[in-house]
């Protein structure tokens, strides 16, 4: 049995999903773009003239989910399916679109550039507990225009696992789609085994822009996978309750899904988000707060009472350093998520309010989603008998007899998840002989490690290059004559 | 042939497999293998190797444990033989295992008995809730090197303290070395009670062991 954690009733998912169903009637929602407007209003959406404002019924949106995919892999470079969107399977990425990385030694929070995205798309690809890479930081010595496709680009040529990532503007989206084609060899092989995931935000309340329902309707119309990533800030620009949010982020997302579905039926999306409460004494919108967390697990089973695929940012800290308070909000709200049966759970080894990324707590991280996949696996009964069969001939009451066991050889991996060095079981003794680390510097010897068995993934050479050619052609028109020198990668 | 025969004991004390590593003993008695080349260039081979293992954390305390059973199984069919060509196997040492008198908290010591065995000691373990006159009296029975003591409660530990006392007034150190363990020891503790040394974990005992009767 998956052990599962719930917050509400079937009757509150279902009021949850009428006062949504109103929401979207009145006040309705505001969409920017003229396309979204227009297959919503040929749909028979209700358009206010003059305010971008649509009101759309709760049979448009029914018939929306009617056509939805209730499940969907995302695929590795060699064409295995490894992510499961739905039900309850659990996986796991680093945080997206970080602004700034940790430097382990100076502790200052550096602007992020082409070094620090392949760290840590190098120190990701080994770790098994991560399904997918992410698009992490922001490389900015390139221009803004090339940004979003730079990084896709560098996670094409870095990782063989899939990728969650996404577009800045409807102009990028169109090239990165035309990336994955160009890996996967035909728009019709990227569609058929979708190698990444596009997260696309509305804006709170109840907004729908240019670029965000721009966004939704290339990806449908390309096949490939749209995470909507509703961001209601409980307080602020969200009703205070949680049962508020919880209520206009549903909307948000129906609303979206509706756009998609109808730009291309049968499309895939997810159910996904990164909710967050308001801190009223600070102004900011805290990602280790519990609350954050009660808001995800409440969403993903109102999205679950409709068998829809789920996403949540969890995992990540507000906490500038890699401390205590980041490993609590990280392992506590990382649990919720396993917990919860969310599919994606985004935002491991993010700190600052999902602005500063750390390898160091990528590889801390690693080892609390170890825990919450170990605990989501749950109580297994392996024998037979539960006891009763241990105590043979051999027992003599002694501390020890079942160290002797065959069966504790067979079994003790399964029942037990062996962490990393990262995590400390030592003696006293042993700790202060190897150096006497705290978790910090046992990771940063860890990112080390990691960062010196890294070996770059073999792919087709002519793939590499006609991607290598098709961002250079992206860059010159960006104004950049020269990409940066890439580590691993000769200049071509 | 017996190269092929050797690199299966390893593997048979790898695997934690007595069954194997008994049978692989019987088959070098039948081809005439002299046994201590069987121990020392079969089975030996594989006690260091899940040692070294698990040293650097590849291998885990069941692998560890099984393949000293093995060992001891695969010994114990090859002692008779031995026996009769009137040589013993080189040991590293003798060692009287026990947790001192009161104190009924094991696993610690039983490990360290593992190790030492599986590091080619010739470990009695005596067990729990053992008074000063049974250890002190096994251990000159045997011809012990090593005394090795457990207590995990602060109650007990003094324990420790009355073994070596009443070595001392036998007369029956520096002979009979003393290691001391359990979660309340400490160095000074050890160096209080005049004991030869403590380690906080089991792969520190061998180290101590091995100090301690000059075979580092």
């Amino acid at each position: 049995m998956q052990p599962k954690l719930a917050l509400l009733d079937d009757e509150l998912i279902a009021k949850i999903l009428e006062e949504a169903f109103e929401l979207l009637r009145c006040p309705a929602v505001k969409v920017q773009n003229p396309e979204a407007r227009e297959l919503l209003a040929s749909a028979g959406a209700k358009l206010y003239p003059d305010t971008q404002v649509v009101g759309i019924s709760k049979s448009l949106v029914q018939k929306a989910l009617e056509s939805v995919p209730r499940e969907f892999y995302l695929y590795d470079y060699d064409g295995n399916p490894v992510i499961h969107y739905g039900g309850d399977s659990i996986h796991f990425d680093p945080g997206s679109s970080g602004i700034a990385m940790l430097n382990p030694d100076t502790l200052e929070h550096e602007t992020t550039e082409t070094p620090h995205l392949i760290r840590l798309l190098k120190v990701a690809e080994q770790l098994p507990q991560y399904d997918a890479q992410s698009t992490a930081v922001i490389c900015h010595e390139v221009p803004k225009d090339i940004q979003d496709s730079y990084r896709l680009y560098l996670a094409l040529l870095y990782s063989k696992k899939p990728i969650v990532t996404g577009a800045f503007t409807n102009k990028t989206v169109q090239e990165m789609i035309e990336m994955l084609t160009l890996f996967g060899g035909s728009a019709e092989a990227a569609r058929e085994k979708p190698r990444a995931i596009f997260d696309v935000c509305p804006a709170p309340p109840l907004i729908w822009s240019n670029f965000g329902a721009g966004n939704l309707i290339a990806l449908a119309k390309a096949g490939i996978p749209a995470e909507i990533v509703s961001v209601p800030l409980a307080g602020a620009a969200a009703p205070v309750t949680m049962l508020g949010t919880v209520t206009q982020h549903t909307a948000e997302v129906l609303a979206g899904i509706t756009i998609h579905q109808l730009a291309k039926p049968g499309s895939p999306i997810v159910w996904g988000g990164a909710a967050a409460i308001f801190d009223m004494r600070k102004g900011a919108t805290p990602m280790g707060a519990v609350e954050t967390a009660m808001l995800d697990c409440s969403y993903a089973q109102v999205a679950k009472s409709l068998h829809m695929p789920t996403h949540a940012y969890l995992g990540a800290t507000d906490s500038k350093l890699v401390d205590a308070q980041a490993g609590l909000e990280s392992g506590i709200t990382a649990m919720v998520g396993a917990l919860s049966g969310i599919n994606m759970i985004s935002g491991a080894g993010m700190l600052d309010f999902l602005a500063c990324h750390s390898a160091e707590k990528l590889v801390i991280d690693a080892e609390a989603i170890a825990m919450a996949k170990r605990m989501v696996i749950g109580i297994k009964q392996h024998t037979e008998t539960l006891a009763t069969g241990f105590y043979d001939e051999k027992i003599n009451f002694k501390g020890g007899d079942f160290l002797k066991q065959k069966i504790t050889m067979q079994l003790f991996r399964e029942e037990q998840h062996l962490p990393s060095s990262v995590i400390d079981r030592d003696s006293t003794r042993a700790w202060k002989a190897a150096g006497g680390l705290d978790a910090f510097g046992r990771a940063k010897l860890r990112v080390k490690e990691l960062l010196a068995s890294y070996r770059r993934p073999e792919l087709d050479l002519d793939k590499v290059n006609r991607l290598h050619a098709f961002m250079r052609d992206l860059a010159q028109k960006a104004g950049l004559e020269q990409l940066p020198a890439l580590e691993d990668y000769q200049p071509t | 042939m017996s190269e092929e025969l050797y690199k299966e004991m390893a593997q048979s004390i790898i695997d934690g497999d007595s069954e194997k590593s008994v049978e692989l003993a019987k088959k070098s008695i039948e081809l005439q293998m002299h046994p201590l080349d069987t121990i020392t260039k079969g089975f030996v081979v594989g006690v260091n190797y899940i040692g070294d293992q698990f040293g650097k954390g590849e291998a885990f305390l069941p692998e560890l444990v099984m393949a000293g059973e093995a060992m001891k199984a695969a010994v114990a069919t090859l002692e008779p033989e031995l026996l009769k060509l009137g040589e013993a196997r080189e040991t590293m040492g003798r060692v009287v295992l026990a947790t001192v008198e009161g104190d009924i908290h094991e696993i610690g010591k039983t490990l360290v008995g593992t190790m030492l065995s599986a590091s080619g000691f010739e470990v009695t373990d005596l067990g729990v809730d053992q008074p000063a006159e049974k250890i002190i009296g096994k251990a000159l029975e045997i011809n012990a090197d090593i005394i090795g003591m457990s207590a995990l409660l602060t109650t007990t530990m003094v324990r420790q303290r009355e073994v070596i006392e009443e070595l001392d007034k036998e007369g029956l150190r520096p002979r009979i070395k003393v290691m001391v363990g359990g979660a309340p020891i400490t160095k000074e503790w050890a160096e209080k009670i005049k004991a030869d040394g403590t380690s906080e974990d089991a792969v520190g005992a061998v180290q101590l062991a091995k100090k301690l009767v000059g075979k580092e």
